[in-house]
């Protein structure tokens, strides 16, 4: 890891104010779980990390009227053992229990979910977020792509790893961000972009600017989330899925089903909201939505087997609200 | 000294050992569970040096210009030293340039970043999966064998034939201490060094040579160590920097490998891949023929599988032809890992016997049982079969191959078999009792985790009467009496030998001592309960404390070695086991795990059975390890290893290794065989046998065959991940 | 179509926000909007947070109840702050990027992994290691009882994750413990024991002083 400053600011204002334009200038640091790796490993090397633990009111749930306010550093612990949270949206809850090392859930942060960098191996061997070769050949679809996305998108080939992204998307979440120029909001589902090349970042985010809570409409929508991963120890999902329904008896009056770990953003699943949508959910309209859920894959050499994942989870995801 | 030899050293007879195969808590527990025990990784001596290594990044390369003008300008940064210089070819990822040595951790990696390399990148092989893809110059035969007329037997009508393709990948040890080592001089030519070590007695001489100085001056100490599992033999390469360096600067050195570096340059298992043909007689059920083509990598120095132990166990088959090829790839270097080769053989081979089973319709555990003959062993592996079934209900869990309901959730049995040797590693031991009544034990011996500490304790408390938390066992020194390294299950064996001499030595001197003060001969005494008792005169004792005030200011010294050609044979070698699995397996997402999993397991006479039965739930969850996570991935284009830390290295958690339970084979049993024919074994009569490779053995090979059980189709290569599963279930499984 | 969208994308992330995104800030916010670089901001006045490092910086831990006064540079992590400064090196170095957790040590009662906190950002917090239970301290002697440990380096982490674990679930059962423990790696094999040791300590602990 190389050196750097360190500051630790007590209010958002000073926070914006010490980060520096550039990705290089500053780092923003909460739970620290990726950033940390991330720095001894030589992929990121900013010159100073803002700790925003410290602001007072960040680690808070809230329920403000018709909405859930979750503070940037609300840890996922919090997260999984709050009330209103399992009561309202247990696909978050869920998610949170998903990351299943204690430790990570005391230190990682909800915001740090969201705003963690991608596990793709090339990458975090240095070959860029789009994983390139020294000639700038994409090095994923011809290399080991077990873990990789079905549904790349431009040259990117990884999977977005956060946890609880997939289900806020779901549940129309938004996030909202300080900047310089002050504050703005962003719905979950736009904060993930396609970098175009290798300096540029996955998230609609700039360097000064901080996430500092997560919103979401508490409007009695049916959610959940399914995990589809090998191991019960801290491991990552292979594909998730998160769904959310409005819910008129048995008949599915709106549907949002997101899929997780399948390509470099969550995965909005149109095709499977459209087969749900004005039905009624039942065993058949179940299978049709989680085929629908995967069609246009495009899995590369080695995770052909991620397609039928992504299709179990939605599968499993409807028949838990079902 | 008169020698006196009165005493045997025979082990104590069943009804009269108190201490020897009793569950005793191991005598080093508090100090590993409360993090007061020192391994090398915790020595901080004051004005230390911090050493880290650049590494390769490329699988093959040559190195066309180092510059290291950067690193040595850090302040802060004391010696550059190139490891392998200009012109140098890297035949793997991971392998050492340069050292830096600085007065920090954090400036060593500053220092090593500040390097800059210019490498030419060389064509690689990572992928072995398909031998004939595999690059002439990269095949080296690996010899050829023939027994009987195979041709003969597979043209037969009465044979059967079953083929199939089966494979288990590179892995590596994963110790959760690194590889490492503190230096420090004490004089011009003398040297203490502590390193992470499996073998304290031979590690001075082989620094000696490399440093030039005589081996006694130099001190090895290891008094704990995380981790060894084969691949902590020499002082290696930053043994010998360390020295060197601390030498030149005159400071104390400490290099420890960071993970990733751990992971692709100190071992490695050889993989294993084989297409197999068998034939099984139509009407006996039994094997006649055996025909295999077996291959896989040990690095870049070639070396795999060895062709000897496939097939694994059932080596009578009457008629076999095998070949083998070795892949030399640019990957790890092999190094020994827990039980070499048998892990490969017995993946290579249960498997394909489990499929002969199935093809024919037979009950895998009938099929075994009606084999064993083709054993060296056969009435173990008859008795150590019946017990595992029972454990594991198998009769009530059988079922045909893939006849296992309609659910995405289905279950499997499966069974695999496994041999070692373990014989005695020579050893010698003292044992001093002191006038104060305290007795300690010495031996240059090291304690991998087998329990060694407890197991030395125990046969000295058993000899002297006394209880083990009442000797003071002192291993990890090279100052001590020599013992062999900690490898191939030879420790226990070896220091219990040493030990148990020694003890009975020491106890023959006291009893000489004692004797004239209660007015009886020598040969008249026994030690029990903390007491000196006379045989004859049962009312006439002494407290060991009283005993012991008699041997006056110097110490009884007991000398015991192993072997010992005076002597009768303490120690054997030569064990069986059987293993077997139920798992469940999610057919629609390919997920496995295990629900139980039983390993039967002889090892002779066992000292302490809860250390002893802790290797065995070791080896177990190991071998559950390899058989479902565990994998070295390349990259095909770059040829880097993919996975050089514990993120991607999967390892399983405390929930996902099931129920185990392991069964030991103790004293005489018996069993009735299917035939009628009852069978009776003394497991303690051979002695003691080292038990630490056995039951890591079987695990891949038993749980394969339960989830081919499970689902009707083999998977046919470790570890059994959820992509492998569907892609078998899906009809495509294969080797990659 | 993808090379316009790609486009727009980059526009935004150069100006930080786009237009539409934007919402006005609470008054204070709004004003706050100087740019300034790292280099300004580090000689930003006083009231702002004062920025230190990358040279050593007075650090202050409190660990096992003692204070400690440091100079670590900010990039001195708390496992390394306890291993290579305070000679305390019952938390094992292995991993080091958060995940196998034989670094674990407790923050405030919490089981974190402390290769990946940094020690300046320990400051304040209660700072527990194993060293600070005492040898007979019940999922000590657990461990040993069910001899929950063989080479012992993983067993440190996993005591100190277990004795959170058992502060807050004295009634777990062993599959209560395969979900508590999911955070650490043991490569020996001592599942086995440590899932039962953890459920008898557990219950020992309840009413156990300093547990």
């Amino acid at each position: 890891m190389n050196a750097f400053e360190y500051a630790s600011p007590q209010t958002v204002q000073e926070a914006v104010e010490l980060l520096g334009p550039g990705w290089q200038d500053s780092a923003v640091l909460a739970g620290g779980t990726d950033l940390l790796s991330l720095m001894k490993d030589g992929i990121v090397s900013p010159r100073r990390l803002v700790n925003i633990k410290r602001i007072r009111g960040l680690d808070r749930i809230e329920l403000i009227g018709d909405v859930v306010r979750i503070g940037a550093t609300v840890t996922l612990e919090q997260l999984l053992r709050d009330a209103t949270i399992a009561a309202r949206f247990p696909s978050l809850t869920q998610a949170a229990a998903g990351v299943t090392s204690p430790q990570i859930r005391n230190m990682g942060t909800v915001a740090g979910d969201l705003c963690q960098r991608p596990r793709c191996w090339y990458f975090r061997a240095g070959f860029g977020i789009l994983a390139t070769g020294p000639d700038g050949e994409p090095l994923v679809p011809a290399g080991d792509n077990r873990y990789h996305a079905i549904f790349p998108e431009g040259q990117a080939y990884y999977v977005h790893p956060s946890s609880l992204a997939p289900a806020l998307i779901a549940l129309e979440a938004t996030v909202e961000i300080h900047g310089p120029q002050g504050t703005r909001e962003l719905p979950v589902e736009e904060l993930y972009r396609i970098p175009g090349s290798n300096n540029e970042r996955e998230l609609n985010l700039g360097p000064r600017e901080i996430i500092t809570a997560i919103t979401i409409p508490a409007n009695g929508v049916k959610n959940a989330t399914y995990e589809v991963r090998q191991r019960q120890l801290l491991d990552w999902p292979l594909a998730t899925a998160s769904v959310a329904l409005r819910l008129s008896g048995r008949k599915v009056v709106s549907a949002r089903v997101v899929l997780g770990h399948v390509g470099p953003r969550p995965r909005r699943a149109t095709g499977a909201e459209a087969v749900l949508n004005g039905a009624e959910l039942n065993e058949q309209r179940i299978e049709a939505a989680a085929r629908a859920a995967v069609q246009g894959a495009r899995p590369l050499s080695r995770n052909g087997y991620k397609v039928q994942l992504a299709q179990v989870a939605v599968k499993r995801a409807l028949a838990s609200l079902a | 000294m008169l020698k006196a030899d009165f005493l045997k050293t025979a082990w104590p007879e069943p009804g009269k050992r108190i201490w020897i195969g009793k569950e005793v808590n191991r005598i080093d527990g508090v100090a590993k569970a409360s993090g007061r025990a020192k391994y090398t990784y915790d020595i901080n001596r004051p004005n230390m040096l911090w050493g880290k290594f650049l590494i390769c990044p490329h699988a093959h390369a040559r190195i066309k210009r180092i510059d290291t003008s950067q690193a040595e300008a850090i302040p802060g940064v004391r010696k550059v030293e190139i490891v392998q210089g200009e012109g140098s070819e890297i035949v793997f990822h991971g392998d050492e340039i340069a050292l830096v040595v600085a007065d920090s951790e954090e400036l060593a990696v500053d220092g090593v970043r500040a390097i800059k390399v210019e490498y030419e990148v060389l064509d690689h092989v990572v992928d072995e999966t398909n031998l004939d893809q595999i690059p002439r110059g990269n095949r080296r035969p690996g010899g050829r064998r023939r027994t009987g007329n195979v041709d003969e037997a597979f043209a037969s009508p009465e044979v059967v034939t079953i083929e199939g393709q089966y494979g288990i990948p590179m892995i590596t040890h994963c110790c959760l201490e690194s590889h490492g080592v503190v230096a420090e001089w004490t004089g011009d030519d003398e040297l203490t060094v502590w390193i992470s070590t499996q073998n304290v007695s031979g590690i001075s001489g082989q620094l000696a040579n490399a440093l030039k100085i005589p081996a006694g001056n130099i001190r090895t100490i290891c008094h704990f160590i995380g981790g060894g599992f084969g691949s902590k033999f020499g002082p290696d390469r930053w043994g010998i920097l360390a020295a060197k360096i601390a030498r030149e600067l005159n400071r104390p050195v400490k290099i420890m490998l960071d993970r990733d570096h751990e992971l692709l340059s100190a071992g490695t298992r050889p993989s294993g891949f084989a297409r197999v043909k068998l034939g099984v007689d139509r009407k006996t059920k039994k094997v006649v023929a055996w025909e295999s083509t077996l291959w896989g990598t040990g690095g870049p120095g070639g070396g795999g599988t060895s062709i000897s132990v496939t097939p694994y166990i059932f080596t009578r088959i009457p008629n076999q032809r095998r070949e083998a090829y070795n892949v030399r790839a640019n990957v790890g270097p092999r190094r020994a890992w827990r039980a070499p080769n048998h892990p490969q053989g017995a993946a290579l081979t249960m498997t394909a016997l489990a499929d002969a089973a199935a093809a024919l319709g037979v009950d895998e555990l009938q099929f075994f049982l009606n084999n064993v003959d083709l054993t060296d062993r056969p009435d173990v592996y008859t008795q150590e079969l019946l017990i595992a079934a029972d454990l594991i209900e198998w009769r009530k869990h059988w079922h045909p191959r893939g006849e296992s309901g309609s659910g995405p959730l289905v279950e499997g049995l499966g069974i695999s078999m496994h041999t070692w040797g373990g014989r005695p590693h020579n050893s010698q031991a003292l044992v001093h009792i002191y006038p104060d009544g305290s007795v300690d034990v010495q031996l240059g011996s090291q304690d991998l985790g087998t329990g060694t500490r407890t197991v030395i304790a125990i046969v000295v408390a058993e000899t002297l009467g006394l209880k083990p938390e009442q000797i003071t066992v002192q291993i990890g020194d090279s100052r001590y009496p020599p013992s062999g390294a900690s490898g191939g299950s030879t420790t226990v064996g070896g220091v219990s030998s040493s030990t148990r001499r020694a003890a009975v030595d020491a106890l023959e001197q006291l009893f000489e001592k004692v004797a004239p003060s209660l007015g009886v001969e020598p040969t008249d005494l026994v030690a029990r309960n903390g007491r000196i008792l006379s045989k004859s005169k049962p009312d006439l004792s002494v407290s060991w404390k009283r005993a012991c005030r008699t041997i006056g200011m110097e110490p009884i010294t007991g000398q015991g070695r192993q072997p010992d050609p005076e002597d009768q044979p303490l120690a054997s070698q030569g064990v069986g086991g059987v293993q077997m699995a139920h798992v469940v397996v999610d057919k629609d997402t390919g997920v496995v795990r295990i629900k139980r999993f039983v390993a039967v397991q002889d090892c002779g006479l066992i000292i302490d059975l809860k250390t002893a039965k802790s290797q065995v739930y070791g080896g177990v969850i190991m071998g559950i390890a390899y058989a479902l996570y565990e994998e070295c991935v390349h990259d095909p284009i770059t040829g880097r290893r993919l996975n050089p830390n514990m993120e991607f290295y999967k390892l399983p958690g405390i929930g996902d290794v099931g129920e185990i339970i392991a069964h030991m084979m103790v004293g005489k049993v018996t069993v009735t065989a299917p035939d009628g024919r009852k069978i009776t074994i003394d497991y303690d009569e051979p002695g003691v046998i080292g038990l630490g490779e056995p039951p890591v053995i079987s695990p891949g090979a038993a749980i394969s065959n339960a989830v081919a059980n499970a689902i009707g189709v083999r998977v046919p290569r470790l570890p059994l991940t959820p992509d492998r599963v569907l892609a078998a279930l899906a009809g495509k499984g294969g080797l990659a | 179509m993808a090379e316009k969208q790609r486009g727009r994308a980059s526009d935004r992330l150069r100006s930080g926000i786009s237009r539409r995104d934007f919402l006005r800030g609470s008054g204070a916010l709004a004003a706050a909007t100087a740019l300034r670089t790292a280099t300004e901001a580090a000689a930003a006045p006083a009231g702002a947070a004062s920025v230190v490092g990358p040279g050593p910086v007075p650090v202050t831990l409190t660990v096992n109840g003692q204070t400690h006064r440091l100079k670590l540079e900010p990039r001195v992590t708390l496992l390394d702050a306890l291993r290579n400064h305070l000679d305390l090196t019952g938390a094992k170095k292995v991993c080091d990027r958060g995940t196998c957790g034989a670094c674990t040590v407790l923050l405030d009662g919490a089981p974190v992994y402390a290769c990946s906190v940094l020690a300046i950002d320990a400051q304040g917090h209660k700072i527990e290691t194993v060293e600070a239970l005492s040898p007979d301290h019940p999922m000590i002697q657990a461990f040993v009882d069910h001899d929950g440990l063989q080479c012992g380096f993983c067993t440190p982490g996993f005591v100190m994750a277990a004795v959170a674990f058992a502060r807050q679930n004295p009634e777990c059962s062993e599959e209560d413990v395969c979900r508590g423990l999911s955070g650490n790696i043991c490569r020996c094999g001592t599942y086995v024991g440590i899932r039962e040791a953890v459920v008898e300590a557990a219950r020992k602990m309840r009413g156990a002083a300093n547990a």
